[in-house]
């Protein structure tokens, strides 16, 4: 089983985040079970959702203590709560900054890590050039995908067909896409097994 | 109302249905009268609710050609009409909660709409009209009545306003008016009874949701209730009425005075008889022979203290001033010319 | 077709699909995507002829629904927590007058404090109502109950709740087995009530009943629900005949056979639970587990058949009865009358608390080696519970308890740590 948490601010489509996951990786044939955090927040609050993929019918209903990988929607939470709380040895963590991991001072988290497994990426900044909005969210799913090999880019397509119709759906597959190959540029291609 | 000839009789309260056409003349002076709520039933002898209900919803049926059906909140109408297993109505009737007769009645037409549009129709044949007392009403299903209002769902509530909680023993509501003598309300302290600056006036705030018809009504003029709850049946959408039904017991007067008070609470203007439609006043029953408030007054022994050894002139002159402010903003009297 | 959808408008699918007349829809987390994506439907016209009202209070909402449910039609809302308190007079008026309304209740705490999160003290407090009540252990579920719901309602004319849980389920994206509409229609035909008001047939319902028949009428409700302990897995059986799943019954073992531990719960938390014991079992613990699905009425006898062999029962709830303990234990303990097997209460996961499986993993142990407190509260902060009582022992003014723990517990948050050495150097 893989377990991803997602960490953001309410109004960037964190709960979506994690519910086109599981429909990316139900696309793929897989049992996959995303949920919020179950907060009342409001627009700006931090804000986390789950989810989990497995070969077989996810039974358990805890939240998820002990991540596989972390997507930071939001760079400045960093230093505001505790993201990395439970983090697998092995995981993955993507943060959406046009920053380095250098530049956001948590190279003592990337030392803990394999090579390479803290990757950031613009997400915002390409959904401004394709949204023209400041919706992160498919950006990173994209991005993801290269980064972890979890979700193929094909199944993030087409949760975010699923979640979204007409020329915003379009948009934001261009921009997934555009994150996940500016990644798989710079990333090893990993294949994950769960 | 289509009659031309104008009802006053002095020494008797019977309406003469004698002077005008047969077709013109009351349902209740039909031998074809439903008797919606028939007797037998255990009212107080005297009671004007009993009497209001049954006018109001035998013109319903006769409007309906008897295709309607009732709600009724907890209250004297409801306990006194169905003492089980007995039941005095004679139309399909369902009594829920004190609070809710409003929400159910909207269940009802809900259920309706959804029948006429599986065989095809607009509108349902049959109509619905929820009814309760003012405490029912003004009280603890306000919230119900104005979601009902506010939805302006298909049904035509009928407040019987006998201004307390009769049922539960007399005690004081929000329609109970200043001065009067409740079990809660007792003639005691510089402010003997019910206090003035309180209270709330329904039929304004039912027009104020500007649903298509909101009247008010009186167990002394029939063929104006009646005409009244014809004209709501005609009409779809939600509507009020609020009928105005003296109470011999809570009120302490004579029950043979019932139709008497409730004609002189009009006459004095302290109950303004008026139809509105979409939040605009459209008619009002104008008063012909003014009569000062304390005539209405001093028949009633909820308010035998302001006449009694330590009589206050001072409150029965401000409920002369409200009936007043009500004939001036209604435009209560007859004009001059 | 089997999709990957929210729990809720998987209800709301399903809901449609039982093809009701009147839907009355009041806002409250976590319920409010099912009558949200209700009222789409019927705004959008593929649910029709169906009434949508917005009504102005759960009071209402249940009140709308018995007036359409006595007029005859098919009549749907759903509630969770504060809402359901509000239309407890409803409830109760509901059941008494037999109208067979569904419901669903996105199961949330009561409170105060606030909390929006998930237990199961706002169905637990109706279980005398009268209404039948049904509990999900999956969104799967949740969608195959209320299509069972309906027709055990209509068949008893007797009212039902189905239970989920708020946010676990409700929120949850998982994937889904919607059934077609004939499936559904071979399976649930069409309502015919026992009692309609119809002008054709005047009939007076909800008179006053006095000391001469009203036991008679309450005994009856009862009478209704000890049919339903035959009706109910008659109903699994034949949705599982139609729908090629089993979903519903009265109880549900897991791994019981030889259990000399058997746990029992109800709705999400039975997951879990499943996944606890088959560690435990590899370990070579003999624990299984008791998933009670019909909780109104309470299978007594199912309950004691699951249990009688094993040699202690823990009863884990979502619910707490102040000044008692269980509520679920209590019925559980009923049903074992004249066994003597040890029994444990563990009251877990109020106000959304996480039950995680290292604390039931922790729990069971001590259960095992029965060293465990006859009422024991999962993961209760204890230290936070003793300063509030120590500083009450101390002051008369100790002002609110609630906010005094938050801030007892913020105390120790890694925020305001930072916020505090922050605060030192500047």
């Amino acid at each position: 089983m893989l377990q991803v948490r997602i960490h953001g601010r309410g109004g960037q489509g964190v709960v979506t985040a994690a519910e086109m996951l599981s429909i990316a990786a139900f696309h793929q044939g897989r049992h996959p079970q995303a949920f919020p955090s179950f907060g009342s927040e409001r627009t700006g609050a931090p804000v986390v959702a789950f989810c989990r993929m497995d070969d077989r019918p996810i039974r358990s209903r805890e939240p998820i203590s002990a991540p596989d990988a972390l997507i930071i929607q939001d760079a400045h939470l960093l230093h505001q709560v505790d993201v990395f709380q439970g983090l697998m040895p092995n995981g993955y963590v993507l943060i959406n900054s046009n920053r380095t991991v250098h530049e956001l001072g948590i190279e003592s988290v990337a030392a803990r890590l394999p090579t390479g497994r803290i990757i950031t990426v613009p997400a915002t900044d390409i959904a401004l050039k394709h949204l023209g909005r400041p919706l992160p969210n498919a950006v990173l799913l994209g991005a993801f995908a290269a980064q972890t090999g979890f979700i193929t880019l094909d199944a993030v397509i087409h949760a975010i067909h699923d979640k979204f119709k007409g020329p915003v759906a379009d948009k934001n597959a261009a921009a997934a896409t555009e994150a996940h190959d500016l990644l798989a540029q710079t990333a090893e291609p990993v294949k994950e097994t769960l | 109302m289509s009659q031309d000839l104008k009802f006053y009789q002095t020494g008797t309260f019977t309406v003469g249905n004698r002077l005008l056409d047969p077709d013109q003349r009351t349902v209740q002076s039909s031998l074809a009268r439903d008797n919606s709520l028939t007797s037998g039933h255990r009212a107080c002898q005297g009671c004007g609710e009993a009497l209001g209900a049954r006018y109001a919803v035998d013109a319903a049926m006769r409007a309906t050609k008897g295709q309607l059906i009732a709600a009724n909140a907890t209250g004297c109408l409801e306990v006194f009409s169905t003492p089980y297993p007995e039941t005095s109505w004679k139309l399909p009737w369902l009594h829920s909660l004190f609070g809710n007769a409003a929400a159910v009645g909207s269940g009802i037409a809900a259920a309706l709409k959804v029948k006429a549009q599986k065989a095809g129709l607009e509108h349902s044949a049959t109509h619905v009209i929820a009814q309760g007392g003012d405490g029912g009403t003004t009280d603890i299903g306000f919230a119900c009545l104005s979601g009902m209002f506010e939805r302006n769902d298909d049904v035509l509530y009928i407040c019987y306003d006998n201004e307390g909680y009769m049922n539960t023993g007399v005690q004081r509501s929000s329609a109970t008016p200043p001065g009067a003598r409740t079990a809660t309300t007792l003639p005691l302290g510089p402010q003997p009874g019910e206090e003035f600056g309180k209270g709330k006036n329904v039929p304004l705030i039912a027009v104020a949701h500007e649903i298509p018809y909101v009247a008010t009504a009186s167990v002394a003029d029939l063929h104006d209730l009646e005409a009244k709850v014809t004209k709501a049946m005609t009409i779809h959408g939600a509507r009020y009425l609020h009928v105005f039904v003296p109470c011999p017991l809570g009120w302490g007067s004579a029950s043979s005075d019932t139709i008497k008070l409730a004609r002189l609470a009009h006459e004095s203007g302290i109950f303004p008889l008026f139809e509105a439609e979409h939040g605009e006043i459209t008619s009002v029953r104008k008063i012909r022979h003014r009569v000062p408030v304390e005539d209405y007054l001093r028949l009633q022994k909820r308010y035998a203290h302001l006449f009694g050894s330590h009589p206050r002139p001072d409150i029965v002159a401000r409920l002369q001033a409200m009936a007043d402010k009500n004939i001036k903003r209604f435009n209560l009297l007859e004009d001059a010319a | 077709m089997i999709s990957q959808m929210e729990g809720s408008q998987a209800v709301a699918q399903s809901v449609a699909l039982c093809r009701p007349d009147v839907i009355c829809a009041y806002p409250i987390s976590p319920q409010t995507h099912i009558v949200e994506g209700l009222g789409a439907m019927v705004k959008g016209g593929t649910l029709t002829p169906c009434e949508f009202l917005n009504v102005e209070s759960e009071f209402a909402a249940m009140s709308v629904a018995i007036g359409a449910s006595a007029a005859g039609a098919r009549a749907y809302t759903a509630t969770a927590s504060q809402g359901l308190l509000y239309m407890v007079e409803a409830i109760y008026n509901a059941s008494g007058l037999g109208l067979p309304i569904v419901m669903t209740v996105a199961n949330r705490a009561i409170g105060a404090p606030i909390n929006i999160w998930n237990d199961h003290s706002d169905s637990m407090s109706q279980r005398d109502c009268g209404w039948l009540q049904l509990f999900a252990e999956s969104n799967q579920e949740a969608v195959d109950l209320h299509i069972q719901a309906f027709r055990l309602a209509e068949e008893l004319s007797m009212p039902v709740m189905v239970c989920m849980d708020g946010f676990i389920l409700t929120h949850a994206y998982e994937q889904i087995d919607i059934p077609t509409q004939a499936q559904v229609d071979s399976f649930l035909p069409p309502y015919e009530p026992r009692q309609v008001l119809d002008p054709a047939e005047p009939v007076s319902i909800g008179a006053m009943v006095g000391p001469e028949a009203f036991m008679e009428v309450r005994y009856i409700a009862h009478a209704k629900q000890t049919m339903a302990l035959d009706l109910i897995p008659g109903i699994a059986a034949d949705f599982a005949r139609t729908f090629g799943r089993e979903a519903g019954g009265l109880v549900r073992r897991y791994r019981c056979d030889d259990a000399e531990t058997i746990v029992v719960a109800l709705g999400s938390v039975v997951g879990t639970l499943e996944e606890t014991v088959d560690a435990l079992r590899a370990k070579g613990e003999k624990i299984g587990l008791l998933s009670i699905r019909s909780y109104r009425p309470f299978p007594l006898a199912a309950v004691r058949a699951a249990l009688k062999d094993a040699k202690r029962v823990v009863v884990l709830e979502k619910s707490f009865s102040v000044g008692l303990g269980g509520v679920v234990s209590a019925d559980v303990r009923m049903a074992l009358s004249g066994l003597h097997l040890r029994g444990y209460t563990v009251v877990a996961g109020l106000g959304g608390r996480p039950i995680t499986q290292a604390a039931l993993t922790r729990m069971l142990a001590e259960a095992v080696a029965d060293t465990l407190e006859p009422l024991t509260f999962l993961d209760l902060n204890h230290d936070i519970v003793n300063r509030q009582l120590a500083r009450e022992a101390a002051t008369r003014r100790s002002g609110p308890i609630a906010e005094n723990l938050l801030r007892d517990v913020g105390g120790k948050s890694p925020r305001t740590e930072t916020a505090d050495k922050t605060e030192v150097t500047a």
